[in-house]
């Protein structure tokens, strides 16, 4: 690793990037009008989160992340976008309570960020002294299949009502045309 | 705090984390469409792993808890996603609309 001439500013700009990339998507996915855009804002958030997992040594997660929510999660809401109207309504409220609510929404999201922010950042935080495991994909799935294998299989079953219930909920309202 | 080590430092993924969950929290109250309500609830989950990933990577004697966390969590933002997307085009299909405001029957 050291061969390489600045490997550590080159690891930090990529890191720049990876952190730059999560707050744009955020922002896009928050601030924007038009919901196809925040869908697409979300997709570019969810990439800059898998980077985040990443450089949290877990690369695992960083494809699942990829693969569940820019693969998966994003695409079925752009599916809901095309089944449903979905520009935001012109505003029969006046501009002044408009105005209002993104005052007291802003006010929200900022005591929420900072408030948290200090309490996470002044708290205080045990090191551990040694890692039981690696935290490795091998690890991963020993854990799985051993631990946690009543969460694990709770979850497939979970997943299957939830798609068995988005048919039944879908096509009951189809019927009734 | 050396800037070179900053990634590996929990600091700048907490006030990550947090700055995410505010943009959901914002689009939440913000949006006028159950769809960008939906988007801004996902922006929520990705805040809550993010922090369980942190505090995974850092301060857990076994780093394999939070990722199969977060890998549950991500089976339940998918599990939600399905059953509101129903729900919204179910909405849609019966009043014509997907704005929280106009479905108010039970409000009169």
């Amino acid at each position: 690793m050291s061969e390489i001439p600045f490997a550590p500013v080159i690891v930090l700009a990529i890191f720049a990037l990876i952190v730059g990339v999560t707050v744009a998507g955020a922002l896009i996915a928050a601030l924007s009008t038009r919901i196809i855009r925040g869908v697409a804002g979300l997709m570019v958030c969810c990439v800059g989160v898998a980077g985040l997992y990443f450089f949290l040594n877990s690369p695992f997660l960083a494809l699942m992340e990829i693969l569940i929510y820019v693969g998966a999660v994003c695409i079925t809401i752009v599916f809901g976008v095309m089944l449903s109207e979905t520009d935001e309504p012109a505003s029969n409220a006046s501009r002044r309570s408009g105005i209002l609510w993104g005052g007291t929404a802003m006010l929200v999201a900022a005591v929420v960020w900072v408030t948290l922010s200090r309490l996470s950042l002044a708290g205080p935080w045990p090191v551990p002294a040694t890692l039981v495991s690696d935290g490795s994909i091998r690890a991963i799935g020993l854990a799985l299949l051993t631990t946690y294998s009543l969460p694990f299989e709770l979850i497939s079953l979970v997943l299957l009502v939830a798609i068995l219930g988005a048919l039944v909920i879908a096509r009951a309202g189809r019927t009734k045309e | 705090m050396n800037l070179l080590q900053i990634h590996q430092q929990p600091a700048i993924y907490f006030v990550l984390a947090a700055f995410l969950l505010a943009t959901g929290i914002y689009g939440l109250i913000r949006r006028r469409t159950l769809i960008g309500m939906l988007i801004a609830g996902e922006l929520i989950f990705a805040a809550a792993s993010l922090n369980i990933m942190t505090v995974n990577r850092f301060f857990v004697p076994d780093p394999t808890v939070g990722q199969i966390f977060v890998l549950f969590i991500m089976g339940l933002a998918a599990a939600e996603v399905a059953i509101a997307l129903s729900i919204i085009i179910a909405v849609y299909r019966n009043y014509r609309s997907i704005h929280p405001s106009d479905i108010s029957e039970l409000n009169r």
